[in-house]
């Protein structure tokens, strides 16, 4: 058994603050985290290890500041992590990161056979959820999406079985191995490494690639170059309109003022008005 | 777990890397142990950095680290309601490289600090606290206990430099309790401004920057001050007053920090910035008899967990990174000898702080903690005083046809109204004594 969980590190978008005078988002301060998705997906490859044995080996393609978030997922219980970093990477969008991933996962492959691909949904600063599907296309490997539990992997027989959650309810499927799982939030809790661990991850030797190391040749399918997405326009949405109200009862009766809301309400909304009425029979 | 090291360090604040850094340097194996996300991770707060403290465990600091503004004049204000009286020292020798005094913001300063640790060789941790103290049946303490899985490990040596709360110091009975009187509480938020508007509303440029010092009416006649420095492109503003007075007193810090931040003074120096961060912390100020045993068989203590504070020059983190390197510099010089980490040997330590400016400065002003008492009786000091000062300072400078004879007189009859001459007089000599 042996699983590549795929990482990236973005800014804790809950600590982003726009400067009042400048307008810029200000960094300063903004601590890189690991993509909160990706630690559902580690943490369930790190189940899988728990239960089959094997190996865990994590990869992120980003700057050098990286390797912060590939210690922290040794520090989980990992056994290796991977760098793949390079400037002809910069300015990548996803069709050009699932390519450069791709190529450094079948390189991993090359070494240590892998039996399944993990990343998460999504990231929480691109927010495509298209890397996942982009890695398993270019490897060719079955793929899972939106999957809440690896149920069962039947190591002998070939097969992995995962609950996905899907509209009106949870899906059990079942699907041939290797195969690529992108994980959903809140579908298991990221343990605490043990003391050992931390040791190892504060002296682990990085492994670093860069673009030959991680088996590319052609530099038209990386980074900018590599990246067809345009941005056409950067927009901040303007502040909605129509705002929350606070009534309070000052005097008078509760009820009385509930039947005048509803009659601001349904003049405003006549649809609401009636339904409202049509359920009143 | 059975693997050792030289040194464990409990902590990564100034005491803490200070002692890593040193040790680490030397080539001893260090492990340090860091409860919080990353050294200084939830601290953006601003602070003042002594260059010289740093200077001496690392020379060449003002080359990387990320210092805000070197201090070209400090402002010291006696503040009522609406005024305040103050005398503003500033001077162009200050500069002249290299500097002495910087404005830091902690958050960035502890992570390159903490970078320097890691370089130097030390194994450093974090989000992982120190439960216990590992001892042996003698009870020397051979290592420490965390909140990990096999989370025992061991060294010839413990380094307790984990702050004031420390609660490992006191649970080993090393230390007691802290006493409300000996310790303030102060709260501090940090205001973002561009760097241009700064520098014109404090009168300077480059990398130049201003401390206001403030005391007075603003903290309601407890024992606190409150403080205003300027970053490169923030301001830090923020009051601290004894826990003992907070308790009594039934205000909260944020309100004070709220009404300090209104003063009529200091609301334009703030005006249109953003609101980053506000935290609050305590400090140790029980000064030089509230200073334990600070090390023993196999362990030392440093920094804030030592009460290592001199609260009436605001400093702090000059003596932690000055106690840690001294701890490191012994605990160095006893291995090269190979002499055991014993209490005995360890004594050194104690005897060179005695040398050192922290335990002779901590002595110049040993009587002052109890100055609360004296005040307590005595909240003259804190507000009637600044408020007469206020009044005659806008007396003599409002033109409005009195003669200034008739001025002094009206002003020195308002202070005998407040204080009898015998009280006047018994306040300057109790104050002299304090701070003799
Ligand atoms: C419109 C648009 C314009 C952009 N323009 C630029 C630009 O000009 N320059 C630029 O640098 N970036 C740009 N980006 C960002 C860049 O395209 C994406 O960050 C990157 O391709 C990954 O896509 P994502 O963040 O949406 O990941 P998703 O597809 O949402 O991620 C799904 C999962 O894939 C894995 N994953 C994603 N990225 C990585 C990675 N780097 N390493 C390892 N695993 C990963 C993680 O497991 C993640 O949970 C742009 C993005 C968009 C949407
Ligand atoms: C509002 C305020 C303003 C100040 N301004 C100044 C100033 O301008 N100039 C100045 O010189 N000083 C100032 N000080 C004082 C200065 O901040 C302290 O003296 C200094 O930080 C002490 O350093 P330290 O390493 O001893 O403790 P700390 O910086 O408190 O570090 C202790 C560390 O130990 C960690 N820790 C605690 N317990 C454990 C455990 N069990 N296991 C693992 N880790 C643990 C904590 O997380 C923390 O990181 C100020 C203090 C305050 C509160």
């Amino acid at each position: 058994m042996h699983s590549v969980v795929c990482i990236k590190q973005v800014p804790d978008s809950a600590q982003i603050r726009v400067h009042p005078v400048t307008n810029t988002i200000m960094r300063q301060g903004v601590p890189a985290i690991i993509n909160p998705y990706d630690l559902f997906a580690l943490e369930e490859a790190l189940r899988l290890k728990d239960r089959h044995g094997g190996r865990v080996t994590v990869i992120t393609m980003g700057p050098p500041q990286a390797e912060a978030a590939l210690r922290k997922a040794l520090s989980f219980g990992a056994d290796e992590i991977i760098l793949v970093t390079d400037k002809a990477f910069a300015g990548a969008d996803t069709l050009a990161t699932s390519f450069a991933l791709a190529s450094a996962i079948r390189k991993i492959h090359e070494s240590h056979p892998v039996t399944m691909v993990f990343t998460g949904k999504q990231t929480i600063d691109g927010d495509t959820a298209q890397v996942g599907p982009g890695i398993a296309k270019r490897l060719d490997l079955q793929l899972l999406t939106y999957v809440s539990r690896v149920a069962e992997v039947d190591e002998a027989g070939g097969t992995i079985t995962v609950e996905r959650r899907a509209e009106g309810g949870v899906q059990v499927l079942r699907t041939a191995l290797p195969c690529l799982v992108t994980m959903l939030e809140g579908s298991n809790e990221m343990r605490r490494g043990s003391l050992p661990d931390q040791l190892r991850a504060a002296r682990h030797e990085l492994t670093r690639w860069d673009r030959v190391a991680a088996g590319i040749e052609d530099v038209t399918r990386i980074g900018l170059k590599g990246s067809p997405t345009v941005v056409n326009k950067v927009f901040t949405p303007s502040p909605r309109a129509e705002k929350a109200e606070m009534v309070t009862v000052d005097s008078g009766r509760a009820a009385d003022l509930a039947v005048e809301l509803i009659a601001r309400i349904g003049g405003r909304f006549p649809v609401v008005e009636a339904e409202l009425a049509r359920r009143a029979g | 777990m059975s693997e050792k090291f030289d040194v464990i360090v409990v902590g990564a604040g100034a005491s803490g890397n200070a002692a890593a850094y040193t040790l680490a340097k030397a080539g001893l194996k260090v492990l340090q142990l860091e409860r919080g996300e990353t050294p200084g991770a939830k601290n953006v707060q601003g602070a003042i950095l002594y260059a010289d403290a740093l200077e001496r465990i690392i020379p060449d600091f003002r080359e990387e680290a990320p210092l805000e503004r070197h201090i070209i004049e400090q402002r010291m204000w006696v503040m009522d309601e609406r005024s305040y009286v103050g005398s503003h020292f500033r001077s162009d020798d200050f500069n002249k490289p290299p500097y002495n005094r910087y404005t830091i913001i902690r958050a960035r300063f502890d992570k390159w600090f903490s970078d320097k640790v890691k370089e130097a060789g030390a194994l450093v941790i974090c989000e992982t606290t120190v439960k216990e103290l590992l001892r042996d049946d003698k009870g020397k303490v051979v290592g420490v206990e965390v909140d990990r899985a096999d989370g025992r490990i061991y060294a010839d040596l413990v380094i307790l430099a984990d702050g004031v709360n420390s609660t490992l110091a006191r649970k080993a009975g090393f230390r007691p309790e802290l006493d409300p009187k000996h310790v303030a509480l102060a709260v501090k938020e940090i205001h973002f401004l561009p760097a241009d508007v700064i520098e014109s509303r404090f009168n300077i440029k480059d990398d130049e920057g201003v401390v206001i010092e403030m005391m007075g009416k603003i903290t309601h006649g407890m024992m606190g001050t409150g403080f205003l420095y300027t970053n490169s492109d923030s301001i830090s503003v923020g009051v601290g007053c004894l826990l003992s007075d907070f308790m009594t007193q039934k205000i909260t810090p944020y309100q004070l920090l709220e009404q300090l931040k209104a003063h009529p003074s200091v609301a334009p120096m703030l005006e249109g910035g953003e609101m980053k961060e506000y935290a609050a912390h305590l400090i140790p100020e029980g000064g030089y008899h509230a200073i334990p045993q600070i090390y023993g068989e196999g362990w030392m203590i440093v920094g804030d967990s030592g009460m290592f504070v001199n609260a009436v020059h605001r400093e702090g983190s000059n003596l932690a990174m000055t106690t840690g390197r001294i701890a490191a510099e012994t605990a160095i010089e006893l291995s090269r000898e190979g002499k055991a980490m014993s209490a005995a040997n360890l004594a050194r330590y104690r005897a060179r702080l005695d040398d050192s400016f922290v335990i002779k400065d901590l002595k110049k002003y040993k009587d002052l903690p109890d100055l609360p008492d004296l005040l307590d009786s005595n909240k003259q000091f804190l507000t009637t005083y600044p408020e007469l000062l206020n009044r005659s300072a806008r007396a003599m400078l409002t033109v409005d046809g009195e003669d200034k004879r008739s001025k002094q007189k009206d002003i020195y009859r308002g202070f005998r109204a407040e204080r009898s001459l015998f009280g006047l007089i018994g306040d300057a000599y109790k104050l002299w004594r304090a701070f003799r």
